[in-house]
């Protein structure tokens, strides 16, 4: 269970990083009579749905970091035998780099309001994560092949259930990137657009992420990693 | 102290007006309404409705208990299916769903000025796939081979192997399913109720001034959104455990003779998974309780809350610890004695936050102007059976006493006490104490003290001599002990009294729902405050708040949410949206 405590270690001190600012120790037994005026005290800048997002996002860390978790602990049980990655993975995670950088491009066009680039990264990010679901499919397809079947092995079951996950994720991404280009094409108001896009780019860059951490951990890297960190300590 | 003018004449707060969604029709405005309030009625109906389900399981429970042998139809599988329903029904879809859909819908937003949560499209969404889940759950009822009875915490391997009530059957599939489906619901009303508190406040409303019961929800809810996805893992890997035979939970094991295709699999892991839910769970139903009863205990003892700092830095501290104690659940489980120690520390660790609130309630009353409405005898039985479940929860957390108590009646009894009764009293006082904004009229008096007295008396005749059943030995989980020798007949007793009790209370809980329903027409009418309260749910134009919640303007706030009894005021009370100071011992130091 240690990845989901360096987890929520993280949210703690994020949220208790958070909380200091907050004026906690403040009495308000003797601030009666007083307008709102405390600068910085009330709600965040920010605009309230990518404050949706951000806690979205948290909740779906923790899912990974306990896919991960389990991971981990199932994997010390003596059944386990590590599959061979597809190298097809590679080429599906720069395609869903792509799509991360297409957004991001998609987010500079929208503040310097070019609404045709940010169609066109709209587009191809659509596209891409597309390709992105089709060769992990693909890859599936090569391990059932291959023989590595679902319920053949631990190892296996993992691989199929979290890329199974994250891809889900993206679909339910692909629902809400769809909307944002129905807008984008409708002609939604400038800054209606711009949020939309900014809140999609933050999605995928947070599943690329996401992505690349389940990859390293389905690939060994991590549990290298981790032993490699346990031996310096010892 | 924070520099600070005081200015009555401020301009109107319309702080970045939120698009409210306006219903058009009938459809919107009551069924797929948008609106908080009509989600929170939606959630506590339906919360309500399957908790009678559960307070029913727990009558057929007790005739068996109480009676042994006397009902044929309440067969050992049947017991096992009354228990796990029991439980889950009562843990997840009865408490989270009436603490946080249920009153954190209605009243963060009315607590903290807003005119509706952040995400009303949301809001509705979740509250429909709560109604789903809750639909697929009773629909195992009926169900080929019944709803599972694997017991509540669903530990494999029994909870997916023929043995066990709907373990190969759809019992367990549609358990699963129906958790996996409370969690995606719960997640988007989660959403609702933390981002509400942060970006919905009205202008004045810092977080050190927010009322105690939006800080419980709001910390529970954090909670419950870093919780509940390792209930979805266990949920999903299990699921595939029984469908697809894959082996995350599930040893190499023989069934009937049979070698299983299961290999090597984890039931620890399992437990893991569960209790990392399951121990923040247990606070995630307390914290609302704790900061509703701050609150009711603050307003009808007429004084401001003691230690208000002391009781927000307390929730946050509640909260953290929680998630570092989940495998005290499991000191028999073998594990090792070191993360036991671990275990039992942390845990005898979050007696100390948990008891500076039970300090700070008591000093709250000492020298109040108690009021014994009906709220506040609930909050007053609070006290006493939280700090009773409390003293045998640090029985249990020491693994020396826990290994020996471990799965008996004692267990039960304390479970029971701290988070079965206590936030079920909660629960009631703040159904007494916010009805008659809800509705306009107050519930009935006479009908509420029987309600009252015959709930809380009566809870504690069954749950309190669990306790000694459970000293003598007699273990939970069996559906019939009558040979055995640790069954005296004293013990058989113990236990038909126990039953007769378990009837009486469900009938009081009869009375008061005929209360709820009789007084929506007949109650006395309420005014907008009929309790002299400070927040500002009590300070709307009209009652029931209308769609927006608070008319043309939203409410500035000036003061915090505990100003009873301010020498030098007019009134006893002085609420959160009047200006200017009062008293001398008030002046800015």
């Amino acid at each position: 269970m240690s990845v989901i405590l360096v987890f929520l270690l993280v949210i703690a001190g994020f949220a208790g990083w958070w909380l200091s600012h907050q004026r906690l120790t403040a009495k308000p037994w003797l601030e009666q009579g007083v307008a709102g005026d405390f600068v910085g005290f009330d709600r965040s800048s920010l605009p309230t749905a990518k404050i949706g997002l951000g806690v979205f996002l948290a909740v779906v860390g923790c899912l990974f970091s306990l896919f991960t978790s389990a991971y981990f602990m199932r994997m010390g049980l003596s059944d386990w035998r590590p599959l061979p990655l597809p190298r097809l993975l590679w080429l599906n995670t720069g395609v869903l780099a792509l799509s991360s950088v297409a957004l991001q491009c998609a987010v500079v066009a929208a503040r310097r309001g070019q609404v045709d680039m940010v169609r066109l990264g709209l587009a191809t990010a659509g596209l891409t994560s597309l390709a992105f679901l089709a060769g992990q499919l693909i890859a599936w397809r090569q391990l059932t092949e291959d023989g590595y079947l679902l319920a053949s092995n631990p190892a296996n079951s993992f691989f199929y259930l979290i890329t199974a996950m994250h891809g889900l994720h993206i679909l339910g991404g692909l629902v809400g990137l769809g909307r944002t280009s129905a807008g984008a094409w409708n002609g939604t108001r400038p800054e209606r657009l711009r949020l939309s896009v900014e809140l999609c780019a933050m999605y995928w860059h947070f599943l690329l992420f996401v992505w690349l951490c389940i990859f390293a951990v389905l690939a060994g890297w991590a549990a290298t990693f981790v032993s490699i960190c346990q031996r310096l300590l010892t | 102290m924070v520099d600070v003018t005081p200015a009555d004449a401020v301009p109107p707060a319309e702080v970045a007006e939120m698009e409210l969604y306006h219903p058009h029709s009938w459809w919107t405005k009551y069924v797929f309404s948008q609106d908080a309030k009509v989600i929170a009625v939606q959630y506590s109906a339906t919360a309500t409705a399957i908790g009678l389900v559960a307070l029913m399981l727990s009558w057929l429970m007790r005739l068996q208990l109480g009676f042994p042998g006397t009902f044929d139809f309440i067969t050992p599988e049947a017991y096992y299916q009354f228990i796990t329903m029991h439980g889950m029904i009562m843990v997840i879809y009865l408490l989270t769903a009436l603490f946080l859909g249920g009153f954190g819908n209605y009243l963060i937003p009315l607590m903290v000025g807003a005119r509706d949560m952040v995400f009303p499209y949301v809001n509705m969404l979740s509250y429909w796939v709560y109604l789903l889940a809750v639909l697929v759950l009773v629909s195992s009822f009926f169900a080929p081979g019944g709803p599972t009875g694997a017991g509540w915490t669903l530990y494999p391997p029994q909870a997916i192997t023929s043995g066990t009530p709907g373990g190969q059957d759809w019992g367990i599939i549609l358990m699963l399913s129906s958790l996996i489906l409370f969690i995606i619901g719960f997640t988007m009303g989660g959403l609702n109720y933390v981002v509400t508190v942060l970006q919905g406040r009205t202008r004045g409303m810092t977080l050190m001034r927010l009322p105690l019961t939006v800080w419980g929800i709001f910390t529970a809810t954090v909670m419950a959104l870093l919780a509940f996805p390792a209930l979805f893992v266990a949920c999903v890997m299990m699921l595939l455990d029984r469908l697809l035979g894959t082996s995350f939970f599930m040893p190499a094991i023989v069934e009937m003779g049979q070698q299983l295709q299961h290999n090597g699999g984890s039931p620890i892991l399992f437990q893991h998974l569960f209790w990392f839910f399951g121990h923040p769970e247990v606070y995630i139903v307390a914290l609302p309780a704790f900061g509703i009863v701050s609150d009711l205990i603050s307003t009808h003892a007429r004084k401001n809350i003691f230690g208000y700092r002391m009781m927000v830095w307390a929730i946050i501290a509640i909260g953290a610890l929680s998630f570092v104690v989940w495998a005290h659940h499991m000191y028999v489980s073998g594990m090792n004695p070191y993360f036991g120690f671990f275990f039992a520390t942390t845990t005898l660790i979050i007696a100390v936050p948990t008891a500076i609130k039970v300090y700070n309630w008591v000093l709250t009353l000492w020298r109040g102007d108690i009021h014994l409405t009906i709220p506040m005898l609930f909050a007053l039985a609070f006290i006493v059976t939280f700090v009773n479940g409390g003293l045998t929860g640090l029985f249990l957390g020491n693994v020396v006493v826990d290994v020996p108590l471990s799965d008996t009646m004692f267990v039960v009894a304390h479970f029971h006490m701290v988070m079965g009764v206590a936030p079920i009293l909660v629960i009631f006082g703040a159904i007494y104490h916010w009805y008659p904004k809800v509705t306009g009229r107050m519930l009935n008096e006479t009908l509420g003290r029987f309600h009252f007295w015959v709930t809380f008396l009566g809870a504690y005749l069954i749950f309190f001599p669990m306790h000694y059943l459970g000293l003598m030995g007699i273990p939970r989980r069996y559906a019939e002990l009558t040979d055995m020798n640790i069954m005296t007949e004293s013990a058989h007793h113990l236990n038909s009294f126990i039953s007769i009790m378990a009837f009486i209370v469900g009938f009081a809980q009869m009375v008061f729902l005929f209360n709820l329903i009789w007084s929506i027409r007949h109650g006395r009418e309420a005014g907008g405050n009929p309790w002299r309260a400070t927040t500002l749910e009590w300070q709307t134009p009209e009652t029931p708040p209308a769609h927006g919640n608070f008319g043309k303007e939203l409410p500035i706030v000036y003061r915090w949410a505990y100003d009873y009894s301010v020498p030098g005021a007019k009134e006893d009370f002085i609420p959160q949206n009047v200006p200017g100071s009062f008293g001398p011992s008030r002046e800015p130091a």
